[in-house]
């Protein structure tokens, strides 16, 4: 089935595409049919930056309990940073 | 009998006289023939999509294949332009449209074309290739497990499609759908509502539904495939050509 559901949303970070590394701008989750993966239908997130074109993309697609157990992981990963750690971000203009 | 063929990457005129991308297979040695356009699925304009149109080609009728996404995602991989799509919302109906008739307009152009044209869509592709049908006027549509044809997807999703039940009083062909009876987007019951609603418009269509089989059933490269439906299917679709386009 296309289950054509679709989640977006607007994220800040890097990712490492075909093109080396690049700011990213916009992720998309969706269950759908992996191109890659050897299933009928995965998780699959997309990570784009749409500016610089269809290329800026890295994609992963996984099962669902991995997709679930990865989720839990950076939840509890993040969970058990000190606080102060959190905002501790460098902004490159 | 399978036919010589060629096969090349050339630009057509879509909606808005926009120049897209499209894939052409042509038998080579049929003097005067039919034609189909092929929907690509949602996944894109891709190696499978193309191989599909060589093998309409091998069975002496002319295929060609708009590139749905060369807009948002002009030279990009299948998968990126289909990631880039999906992230803008999608193909609209009216680009479909304006695609598929331009698609329509080339074959019938092609020496060799007798005037008759057909369409065919996967997946997302077989809901647009039953939207063709009822707004263009094409001799023969195959619709291969569409979704959302009679439901809307849920409203919060970015994809503004609607469903098309409401427009099948305007279909201007027979209809050829192909389903499998483990699938669930469609289900046999929305494939019920959709052959009530045919049937009401007093409009000729055949239905098969295969058991063992889901949805994509014909992807090769794909863990959906399934041998039995997808050959059981193919004989379907050629007969359904040789009646409506050949």
């Amino acid at each position: 089935m296309c289950t054509y559901q679709t989640e977006t949303l607007k994220v800040t970070g890097s990712a490492k595409t075909a093109g080396g590394w690049t700011s990213m701008t916009d992720a998309t989750v969706y269950f759908d049919h992996p191109v890659h993966y050897g299933a009928g239908h995965a998780l699959l997130i997309d990570v784009l930056n749409p500016s610089q074109g269809p290329s800026a993309r890295a994609a992963l697609e996984l099962s669902p309990e991995s997709a679930r157990a990865l989720a839990n992981v950076i939840l509890h990963t993040l969970d058990a940073v000190p606080s102060e750690l959190l905002s501790d971000t460098i902004t490159i203009s | 009998m399978t036919h010589n063929l060629r096969a090349d990457t050339i630009t057509i005129k879509g909606q808005n006289d926009d120049e897209i991308e499209a894939y052409l297979a042509v038998p080579t040695d049929v003097e005067k023939g039919g034609s189909i356009v092929v929907i690509h699925h949602m996944p894109g304009y891709d190696e499978g999509t193309k191989e599909i149109a060589r093998k309409f080609a091998a069975h002496g009728y002319a295929a060609l294949v708009p590139n749905l996404y060369w807009r948002q995602a002009p030279g990009a991989s299948p998968d990126d332009a289909a990631a880039t799509a999906r992230a803008q919302g999608g193909v609209s109906d009216d680009q479909l449209i304006g695609d598929v008739a331009g698609a329509m307009a080339h074959l019938e152009g092609l020496p060799h074309s007798n005037g008759r044209v057909a369409s065919i869509g996967y997946c997302s592709g077989g809901r647009q290739s039953l939207l063709a049908g009822c707004r263009l006027p094409l001799n023969g549509v195959i619709d291969c497990y569409g979704a959302f044809v009679v439901i809307d997807p849920p409203a919060e999703h970015p994809i503004k499609w609607k469903s098309i039940v409401g427009e099948v009083d305007n279909l201007s062909a027979p209809l050829l759908g192909l389903f499998g009876a483990e699938d669930q987007y469609p289900s046999p019951e929305q494939n019920e509502t959709l052959a009530d609603a045919l049937t009401a418009a007093g409009k000729e269509f055949t239905f098969r539904t295969y058991d063992g089989a889901g949805h994509a059933f014909f992807a090769n490269d794909r863990p959906s495939y399934r041998v039995e439906a997808a050959n059981e299917g193919w004989k379907e679709i050629f007969t359904f050509l040789e009646r409506t386009v050949a």
